[in-house]
């Protein structure tokens, strides 16, 4: 079989299952369709925080960005394994314990404002929106590359397959799916690392090989000696191409370390993820699947540097100075989509590859990287096939977790909490499956007819977590004395500062867009960690200066820091034990 | 005697929150990121040292401190008579 025949094959198998998993997991209560019952245990959940957290950003595009900036992709790297730390220490339990359906509600409740819930009800959908078409377009990028769908056909198909299994299963269905789609993009990312790490470097572990020496077949493939450390050789190579050191920095510290805060804060701050926590048993429950999700979610961030680094080896040394004429078959499968483009600039039929972009004749776009991989390196058509079906589990997972948290901001914190307080149960449900059918067919738009400006609202995306909901939650749960009008008064003042900043740079004035430009030099990316800041100084500032929160709310606070009422203490063991000998 | 009990427990929590968090914090933005430069001196295997902790070392350690938060988050709930049967 080739590659298509084996990459139809094995999407058809992985969503036959993650349909199967929706009808499994059918959701007949509000509590199965929010929060999955609490029923799901630790490792599961942690596979579905996982599946549920990496997107198609994370598997198609972050290595090649990695790939493209070096060192500095530990902003990425970093940035988002790093907020599961935050997570499992500032939020995690404590939500777990306040025990209801979504991430508004808690904010109306904890500060006895409906308009604080309303705040917070739009900051989740439109965090959860602007996530969304970005995976309904990776779906439908894979499905026009593989298996020659044109990409409206890959997006409705995409589109069905989530509104089966989100809308009929809700959370429970989605979490099942999700446990599956796991498996299937951690399958797909480290498979074909291992093989390239053992073709190179000869040591099955890519996060070795990475610091491991070339071997014989890898001198041959790269055009390298020997011996040498594998990252030495890349900074040669880099070198010698005027692409400057690999494993050495260029962006402005400052700007890396507000980048990497603002995408850990917002990580922490993303309503998608935080509602994955409500969905088990206990308080404890909660600190467990923080740590599964974080040590499942690390495999493949500590694997994309890796694969980065082979690929940006592999890449170079495959087409730099070869004819076009002769070049593999994959670029030509690729310069079709329009991301790759070789520009023959001096007209010698010969492709050069160079950091200097007057000079440089292959753009190679940063998605491509690591669905081309299998095919550069040669491997196998199954695994050809194993890395779209993954791509699209990991697209799928995150587009359903996304779209509970719109179906249940506007069923639970608009419908139910503001419009309609006397729904019934099945009229709940009901409004939360329209909702979603509405969100799909939204997302299924935008992914058809993309933004010119989605990689821009993503930063404002991230921004908007870190500057809105991660210090009112925090101070929700550690600062008793956090007031309505402090919470509304930060909130707001931290959307303002972000969203006009991100604008300033990115809508207005993008030919400013630089670090000349930047306040204290930090992008835009990462100014969702001076947002936060803001938001949490206004916060503490008003808050003292309004009255107290009513006791009701304090005693609240107060019970979400205990995970149940403490028993009285048993008698020390020691000596209940040398008295029962006695 | 039952509130300082609660108190013991919450003051033991945020301890250990505060220790998590500065060694997350000096991982994450000082070793790899401030201090990064300095530790590229040395060498880990084939890697740089700082080149290390930003895209491998970092990852880790954050693996670790929430998998010890757990251990020490249960011990905790014992102790005090606040864990979940």
């Amino acid at each position: 079989m080739g590659p298509v025949a084996w990459t139809w094959v094995l999407v058809a198998a992985s969503f036959a299952l993650y349909a199967l998993a929706g009808l499994w997991g059918r959701a007949r209560t509000t509590s199965a369709y929010y929060v999955a019952e609490k029923q799901v245990s630790p490792l599961l959940n942690g596979m579905a925080t996982g599946a549920d957290w990496m997107s198609a950003a994370s598997f198609i595009s972050m290595a090649g960005v990695v790939a493209l900036l070096g060192r500095d992709g530990s902003i990425f790297l970093m940035g988002w394994t790093g907020g599961y730390v935050l997570l499992a220490v500032l939020l995690a339990p404590y939500l777990r314990k306040y025990g209801k359906y979504t991430v508004p509600q808690f904010v109306g409740e904890r500060y006895y404002s409906r308009s604080a819930r309303g705040v917070a009800v739009v900051c989740a959908v439109f965090v959860s929106f602007t996530y969304v078409a970005g995976q309904m377009r990776g779906v439908g990028v894979v499905f026009a590359r593989f298996l020659d769908v044109p990409v409206e056909r890959g997006v409705l198909l995409g589109m069905a397959i989530v509104l089966f299994y989100a809308v009929m299963g809700g959370m429970k269905g989605v979490t099942y799916a999700q446990v599956a789609q796991y498996v299937v993009l951690i399958a797909a990312y480290l498979v074909p690392a291992i093989y390239v790490s053992i073709m190179l470097t000869g040591n099955p572990v890519p996060q070795l090989g990475l610091g491991g020496r070339v071997s014989a077949e890898g001198a041959r493939v790269l055009g390298v000696e020997p011996g040498v450390h594998l990252l030495q050789a890349l900074d040669r190579i880099g070198a010698d191409l005027g692409f400057g050191r690999y494993t050495a920095g260029t962006r402005p510290r400052i700007d890396v370390l507000f980048s990497t805060l603002a995408l850990m804060i917002g990580t922490a701050g993303l309503p998608h993820i935080i509602i994955r926590f409500f969905t088990v048993p206990k308080v404890r429950d909660a600190r467990a699947s923080a740590a599964w999700a974080l040590l499942f979610i690390a495999l493949l961030y500590t694997t994309a540097p890796a694969v980065a680094a082979f690929a940006r080896a592999g890449v170079v040394q495959s087409l730099n100075g070869k004819r076009h004429a002769d070049a593999p078959a994959w670029l030509a499968d690729w310069e079709r989509t329009g991301l790759v483009r070789f520009t023959d600039r001096d007209g010698d039929g010969v492709m050069r590859v160079s950091g200097d972009p007057a000079r440089n004749e292959v753009r190679i776009d940063p998605d491509v990287l690591v669905l081309a991989n299998p095919e550069i390196a040669g491997l196998p058509p199954w695994v050809v096939g194993l890395v779209a079906a993954g791509a699209l589990a990991a697209a799928l997972s995150t587009a359903a977790g996304l779209l509970l948290v719109i179906s249940a901001a506007v069923a639970h914190d608009l419908v139910k909490g503001m419009w309609i307080p006397r729904v019934s149960e099945r009229g709940e449900l009901a409004w939360a499956r329209g909702a979603a059918t509405v969100a799909v067919l939204v997302a299924g738009w935008l992914g058809v007819h993309p933004p010119g400006f989605v990689s821009e609202v993503v930063a404002l995306a991230f921004g908007l977590a870190a500057s809105s909901f991660f210090p009112v939650l925090v101070a929700g749960i550690f600062w008793r004395r956090a007031t309505r009008e402090g919470a509304i008064a930060g909130m707001l003042s931290g959307l303002a500062v972000t969203t006009a900043y991100v604008h300033w740079f990115k809508f207005w004035h993008p030919e400013l867009d630089g670090p000349a430009h930047w306040w204290l030099g930090i992008s835009p990316q990462g100014f969702g960690t001076v947002g936060m800041l803001v938001n949490l100084a206004v916060l503490v500032a008003v808050s003292l200066r309004t009255p107290a929160p009513p006791q009701a709310v304090q005693d609240m606070v107060t019970n979400l820091r205990y995970p149940r009422e403490p028993v009285r203490p048993a008698p020390a063991p020691t000596a209940l034990r040398v008295g029962d000998r006695r | 005697m039952e509130r300082d009990r609660r108190d013991a427990y919450w003051r033991a929590n945020l301890r250990t929150v505060a220790a998590i968090l500065a060694i997350w914090f000096a991982v994450s933005c000082g070793a790899a990121i401030l201090f990064a430069d300095a530790l590229d001196a040395f060498h880990l295997g084939g890697f740089p040292l700082g080149f290390w902790f930003g895209q491998q070392g970092a990852e880790l350690v954050f693996v670790l401190l929430v998998a010890a938060y757990v251990a020490i988050a249960n011990r905790l709930d014992r102790a005090h008579g606040v864990f979940e049967d």
